[in-house]
């Protein structure tokens, strides 16, 4: 039986879509073409919500299982998903309007992003896990590509559409392996059939660790992070902001069921096994960003190290409780999409519209001449260092640490340490240029890059004060 | 009282977003009105004194993880409170009357001496330990900024160094309340230093966590490295705030969490805290016989000071008997008096350095000639911090002396060296005043301003603090005492 108003998040997400398209071809102006996006957005959160509210709901039910649930977890995905399309769409503004990239095309391509993120959420067996994570990411090959005239932009496509298709096919490897030893897909019977004994024993377990390290390409974690300097600082600015929050945070939604609805039976193994990628991540992000003199490839960098944040707490699944681990790691990505997303609308604010993110020299002195969007995105980067003044970041980090400590993880608690300290330099080094004795002419702002901007800063100053919000938003 | 608590958090913030935002000179006179006020304000949470907990207020935060808006004063706190209010209000009311030159506008650094004023006081008051924490944390960013954005020729490198050892420390200190907190199952100081109910292993552990991440701020040798620096690139105002209170939150830190909480493991690892607090006060000495310029020379004379502290914290923290808590006294005396010393002391040498464009010793000399009144001042403050008896730098070194005297055993020997530090302290004092006060004026101190009026209502409190601690110490030790009982049997368990 299927559940229409279960599926409506994403009836919305696809018709947002559809409705882009139609939109273009009629209208042919970017105004209506971004509002029309920028509302379906809008309306896919707002309808995820509300029917998010009521009872889960279930779909496309079998003996073994069910391919969709909507539940809080759903809900609270396809909301985000949602809204951070809807602010990249205003984020891209100025550029669209400048006549730099094809307008229908562009909202197109993300809507269709977005309904996979949506989808993603929802997917309760393997395969519609894939089918949706390859939905949120092939729009987005096509996207990093889409600023013609430039050989980076054509580069990132290519550096990002190798690493992926690998990827893929290791994730994808991984789910055969599975089903080879179990002859299930979905993740409620995967959970007990996962735990053979006998000749299939190791072929479920490497089939879930291959999964998992298929999906690490998707956060950008180590040893599939290479790809996400290049692609952030060839792709539009938008862009990279979308794949530093959005898809980031569907990869990390799926490594989450991967682990805990579908491997249970194997914490002994993945709780190790991310654990090293975690570690690994947050001190190869860290002490790479040092090195970079680029802008958004610092920004790259930096969203390595902090995808080892949010996978830290998984690290410890064998030895605690899951349910508080999980929390703390959908409480950290949470808060740093809202600053992530501060930082991108602070750069795309501070650079002339259509522009990359340039070298960090090309921000000296802008604290002078554009105080406030340069405090505000002084804010956000602050917010990814977790100091405060801004408290939200703050108080993710105190989550992950407090998640690892309880669980006693100390190798990790020492790799996240470290991180943080030398976190500190790297972020410093991003904010330091624009209060520099210089004065670079500001920009003038368009009003969506200000109101996104605005919007950001007060969710993350509003989590600042009040992190048990986030905490009951993730609490399942 | 309840919500008195809360303004004295709420006025500097206020204050310093008003500052923030208002045209410079404005800005100035609003964050100091500001400053005044949280000053007055922090004077009556003395008018209901007893033991235990004087006020508090607690709210409800983060109820999933128990964190908790968990503010209160006691005997401990209270003259730290009022060191912090009065310095930040002195520190602003500089900055109105000496503006920054060819830098940004006075009315920012006001408003981030009021912004670090917010933390210190969070740290204060804090009862909760990640609020504790968080308070911590609110002071790093602020006081980075003041050293990197008004401080002398290298001060990037400065403040960076700064920024980086405080961090690691907090880092640590976050794994250590973390720590207490998920083994204990509350953030809650007060509760948890009534009934500290942690296993010995666990409080040993914890303990070396937390007292390093202590150390860096205090700064304990060998971590001491990044506070020379600091200093001597930090504005006046900066200066007179890292050491007059700063320095202070790794010390109440180590009394208010390490000794109040953790007792036992406080007890194991003393020995180790106090050579270390010993070897500071010697090594801080050394440098300071040997050091040319004037900031960093009272720099290095905080290592030394501060070791003094420690030594008595180590002591007690030590002493099993400890009915007189002589060490802890010690240690919390020293605490203010370095505070006002010391900030007098960084005023003053601001003032010299303003003047005559150096800080090398041996360009000054005779500056009684030329201007007998910095002189003087000086002279007295150089005298106070050398410990004169009579005024306030001598309580807190002698009985930290006193109290590791009392232990006996080794302790005998690291009471011994440190009072040789003692006197070294002296000899390097007195060879300060030789060669800035005394013989021929030097090309650098003819013909410079005389003390001004302001200046001179800048200095006056601080001047009258250390002559009125040295002379009724009760000042300080009352509030002190009549809390103590609780940590005192604590310790003695």
């Amino acid at each position: 039986m299927i559940d229409h108003i279960g599926l409506l998040p994403l009836y919305l997400a696809a018709g947002t879509a559809v409705l882009v398209l139609v939109a273009d071809l009629l209208a042919g102006r970017v105004a209506v073409t971004l509002g029309v996006g920028v509302l379906g957005a809008a309306a896919t959160a707002v309808g995820s919500g509300i029917v998010g509210a009521g009872h889960s709901r279930r779909s496309f039910c079998v003996d073994s299982g069910c391919s969709w649930e909507l539940d809080d977890r759903t809900t609270l995905l396809a909301i985000a998903i949602a809204t951070i399309t809807a602010l990249v769409l205003l984020l891209s503004a100025p550029t669209l309007l400048r006549g730099d990239l094809p307008t229908g095309e562009y909202a197109f391509l993300l809507a269709a992003s977005m309904t996979g993120g949506v989808a993603l959420g929802g997917a309760r067996d393997l395969i519609t896990l894939i089918v949706a994570l390859e939905t949120l990411t092939l729009p987005l090959y096509v996207l990093v590509g889409l600023r013609r005239k430039s050989p980076e932009s054509a580069q990132a496509a290519v550096t990002f559409l190798l690493t992926s298709v690998a990827a893929t096919a290791v994730t994808l490897l991984g789910a055969a392996l599975m089903y080879a030893a179990t002859g299930q897909v979905h993740f409620r019977s995967l959970a007990t059939a996962l735990d053979v004994h006998g000749p299939g024993r190791p072929l479920a377990g490497a089939g879930l660790v291959l999964l998992l390290v298929g999906l690490a390409f998707k956060v950008a974690a180590v040893p599939a992070h290479a790809w996400a300097p290049t692609t952030y600082d060839g792709g539009p600015l938008p862009i990279a902001a979308y794949l530093s929050t959005a898809s980031k945070l569907g990869g990390l939604v799926a490594i989450v069921y991967a682990t805990v609805l579908v491997g249970p039976a194997w914490t002994r193994v993945t709780g190790p096994v991310l654990g090293i990628i975690a570690a690994a991540t947050l001190l190869v992000g860290t002490l790479v960003a040092l090195r970079q003199q680029r802008m958004v490839r610092l920004l790259a960098w930096s969203s390595v190290a902090q995808a080892g944040f949010m996978l830290a707490p998984l690290a410890a699944v064998h030895v605690a409780s899951v349910a508080p681990l999980v929390t703390a790691t959908l409480a950290y990505a949470l808060i740093y999409v809202t600053v992530e997303l501060g930082a991108f609308a602070g750069v795309i604010s501070l650079r002339p519209a259509g522009a990359d993110g340039g070298t960090l020299d090309e921000y000296a002195g802008l604290g002078r001449t554009a105080p406030v969007r340069s405090a505000a995105y002084a804010f956000a980067v602050v917010g990814l260092a977790g100091l405060p003044p801004a408290l939200a970041g703050l108080f993710a980090k105190v989550f992950v640490i407090q998640a690892l400590v309880d669980a006693k993880a100390w190798f990790v608690v020492a790799a996240a340490a470290l991180a943080a300290v030398v976190g500190l330099a790297v972020y410093l080094r991003a904010v330091l240029p624009l209060y520099r004795d210089s004065s670079t002419p500001a920009p003038r702002t368009a009003v969506s890059i200000a109101v996104v901007l605005t919007l950001v800063t007060l969710a993350a100053v509003a989590a600042g004060f009040a992190p048990q919000l986030i905490l009951d938003l993730t609490t399942f | 009282m309840m919500s008195l608590l809360t303004l004295l958090l709420l006025i500097p913030l206020a204050g310093a977003i008003a500052a923030a935002l208002l045209p410079d000179r404005a800005g100035r006179i609003v964050a100091t009105g500001a400053a005044a006020l949280t000053f007055l304000l922090s004077l009556p949470l003395a008018a209901s004194r007893g033991s235990g907990l004087w006020h508090q207020v607690r709210y409800d935060w983060v109820p999933s993880i128990g964190v908790k808006f968990a503010l209160g004063v006691d005997g401990i706190s209270y003259p730290l409170v009022v060191l912090t209010t009065l310095l930040t209000l002195l520190c602003c009311a500089y900055t109105v009357w000496r503006s920054p030159e060819d830098r940004p506008s006075g009315a920012k650094l006001a408003a981030l001496l009021l912004i670090i004023e917010v933390g210190l006081l969070g740290v204060f008051l804090s009862l909760d330990l990640v609020l504790f924490f968080i308070s911590f944390e609110v002071v790093l960013l602020p006081m980075y900024a003041v050293i990197a954005g008004w401080g002398g020729p290298d001060r990037r490198r400065a403040a960076r160094k700064f920024a980086l050892y405080t961090l690691f420390g907090s880092v640590l200190l976050l794994i250590g309340v973390l720590g207490i907190g998920t083994s204990a199952g509350s953030f809650d100081m007060d509760l948890l230093s009534i009934e500290p109910s942690l296993p010995r292993s666990t409080q040993i552990g914890l303990f070396v966590v937390l007292a390093v991440a202590f150390a860096v701020k205090a700064p304990l040798w060998p971590l001491h490295t990044w506070l020379p620096a600091a200093h001597t690139e930090a504005p006046t105002v900066g200066s007179v705030i890292l050491a007059g209170v700063l320095l202070k939150m790794g010390t109440y830190g180590l009394i208010r969490v390490g000794l109040g909480i953790l007792p036992e493991g406080a007890k194991a690892v003393a020995p180790v805290l106090g050579v270390l607090a010993v070897v500071a006060i010697i090594v801080g000495s050394l440098v300071c016989l040997a050091q040319r310029e004037l900031k960093r020379l009272i720099a290095y004379s905080s290592v030394g000071h501060m070791g003094f502290v420690l030594l008595g914290i180590a002591a007690g923290a030590a002493s099993g008997g400890f009915a007189s808590s002589t060490g802890v006294q010690a240690a919390l005396l020293g605490n203010i008096a370095h505070g006002v010393i010391t900030g007098l002391l960084f005023f003053l040498a601001g003032a010299i350095k303003d003047r005559t464009h150096t800080g090398d010793l041996h360009e000054l000399g005779g500056l009684r000639e030329t201007s007998p009144a910095l002189a003087g001042i000086l002279g007295f403050a150089a005298l106070a911090s050398l410990g004169l008896p009579g005024l306030a730098g001598f309580w807190g070194e002698a009985f930290a002396v006193v109290a590791a005297v009392q232990l006996g055993g080794g302790w005998l020997w690291l009471a011994v060296v440190a009072a040789v530090g003692g006197a070294l302290t002296a000899a390097y004092l007195l060879r300060l005043l030789r060669r800035v006060t005394h013989g021929p004026a030097a090309p650098a101190v003819t013909g410079i301003p005389a003390v001004t009026m302001a200046e001179g209502l800048a200095w006056a409190p601080l001047v009258l603090l250390a002559l009125a601690i040295g002379l009724v110490p009760a000042l300080v030790n009352g509030y002190v005492l009549e809390s103590m009982p609780k940590v005192i049997e604590l310790v003695a368990r």
